[in-house]
């Protein structure tokens, strides 16, 4: 798993959640809540998606780190290595 | 200590029906003998039929709106955005706070609840997967919550709780708080997400009481000797009241003034009408009305076709007008739509209306062989009837745990 291919999951589960917004220009390096309208519940939602499509468990004290795409990557490519993806 | 409550009338209507997505659709295909009932997939049940509403959800809601929100949010934004158009309302202008939601729900939450389970089903019942909008779609003011995000809306917006009686408990409550002074506009009416829910066909199936037909169209039909029971069905109609004052102080149209009304419960039994009860409910209504059972011109039933349940109401309506009332048409819309729940009342009541401008009465469809049993004095069957006055309508709405409502709608005269 390469971090861009991490950021395309992410991405992909942004587009669903956020279906109205454009995300052609998502800065990755820019917290996504300050380039589109995502609340609280939104964020629950991408943890959820994670959860149901890749198996990946985001305790709360860990949220922070889904704060962009680049911080995204981060945090979740360890992850899906450890998953064998 | 005499009390002269204040006027109260109808300037705006906002409807989705399974046959039509705004008045003047829904009351054509009423005229013209259009049924909105099709072939329905429900979980675990197969091809039904259904009543289906085919309002665009996107003409006021974004796809992260209806993503979030029910379906019985999105039918009621669609009739409240409709009604307020129609009232011609500057809302811009309007003190949101002064404003009121008032809707009418048979029942709220089966739908996401039953969705929520079947999702975590594909996870081994594993809680972890519950969606954690589960509270919010299924708290029991979530369509008229809805209402009040999509307009902001600041004013008190809840539902009302009535069964099948639901739709005119809306309009009766908001003109309450009309009076009372409360607030200055109300949208008001009822509406219903029941046909997302297998739980009401299985619940209805298993009661005996769940319609059948080769053709969805004549699954609905009141009063003939052939109905087997109810077409479930989805629906919305929001209204706008306000104080004739203030009504008239901005030029609105008025499609009418809210008579009287009456609610009343049976106390008698979980599911079987009470005709007495019934009878006294419409009695009431008249006296709240001022008015005798020869003043009404139109009836509209609540009957839904179940072999018992319109019988009793066929006696009610017996006890009340009997062979007196020579002017008095006696009607039903579910014929055409099935049984709406919660929204019913409000939508029956909408159909009907245009009946104070071009003197028509619309007709109970699909009656091939009548019932003897409900042969009742004034019946409008299969086509629509002329007739030489419309002055005062009155709509019977009933529903489960024996609560019965009956609103009167006069003609507006200055």
């Amino acid at each position: 798993m390469t971090k861009d291919a991490c950021k395309k999951i992410v991405l992909d589960i942004i587009a669903d959640i956020a279906p109205d917004e454009d995300l052609s220009n998502i800065k990755p390096d820019v917290r996504l809540r300050d380039q589109m309208q995502l609340d609280s519940m939104d964020f629950l939602d991408i943890v959820m998606e994670l959860r149901k499509q890749h198996g990946i468990e985001v305790p709360e004290a860990d949220y922070i780190h889904l704060a962009s795409l680049d911080s995204c990557a981060e945090y979740l490519t360890p992850k899906f290595e450890a998953l064998g993806k | 200590m005499s009390f002269t409550p204040a006027r109260i009338v109808i300037t705006g209507i906002g409807l989705t029906a399974p046959n039509g997505n705004s008045l003047p659709e829904f009351r054509q295909n009423l005229l013209n003998g259009v049924a909105g009932v099709e072939p329905f997939d429900v979980r675990y049940m197969g091809r039904l039929i259904a009543g289906v509403c085919h309002f665009d959800p996107l003409r006021y809601q974004t796809r992260k709106g209806l993503r979030v929100g029910t379906r019985a949010g999105s039918i009621s934004i669609y009739c409240a955005q409709e009604a307020l158009k129609d009232s011609g309302l500057a809302f811009d202008t309007v003190p949101k706070d002064r404003v009121g939601i008032y809707i009418g729900c048979t029942e709220h939450g089966n739908v996401e609840t039953e969705n929520e389970i079947y999702a975590i089903s594909k996870f081994n019942y594993d809680t972890k997967y519950w969606s954690h909008y589960h509270n919010p779609r299924t708290v029991a003011n979530n369509p008229a919550g809805e209402i009040s995000l999509a307009l902001g809306i600041t004013g008190p917006a809840y539902t009302i709780g009535a069964a099948c009686a639901a739709g005119n408990m809306g309009l009766i409550h908001a003109a309450q708080m009309l009076r009372l002074g409360e607030v200055d506009i109300a949208f008001c009416g009822g509406v219903s997400e029941s046909i997302h829910t297998f739980g009401i066909f299985a619940g209805f199936k298993s009661q005996g009481a769940l319609a059948t037909h080769e053709d969805p169209k004549k699954a609905s039909r009141p009063f003939d000797k052939g109905r087997n029971g109810i077409v479930v069905s989805e629906g919305g109609c929001v209204y706008t009241l306000e104080r004739l004052e203030d009504a008239r102080a901005r030029g609105a149209k008025i499609y009418g003034e809210i008579g009287g009304y009456c609610v009343n419960s049976d106390a008698s039994d979980y599911v079987l009408p009470n005709p007495g009860r019934q009878a006294e409910c419409v009695r009431k209504a008249l006296v709240n009305a001022k008015l005798t059972a020869a003043d009404i011109h139109i009836v509209n039933t609540h009957a839904t076709a179940t072999p018992q349940g319109d019988i009793q109401e066929c006696e009610a309506i017996r006890a009340v007008f009997g062979t007196g009332c020579p002017d008095t048409s006696i009607n039903n819309t579910k014929s055409y739509i099935g049984h709406c729940m919660g929204a019913a009342g409000a939508l029956e009541l909408a159909g009907n209306l245009p009946s104070f401008d071009d003197l028509i009465v619309h007709p109970t469809i699909n009656v091939d062989d009548l019932d003897p049993a409900c042969a009742i004095d004034g019946l409008v069957l299969n086509t629509p009837k002329k007739v030489a006055k419309v002055d005062n309508i009155l709509n019977n709405s009933f529903g489960m745990l024996g609560i019965n409502s009956t609103l009167i709608v006069k003609r507006f005269v200055a």
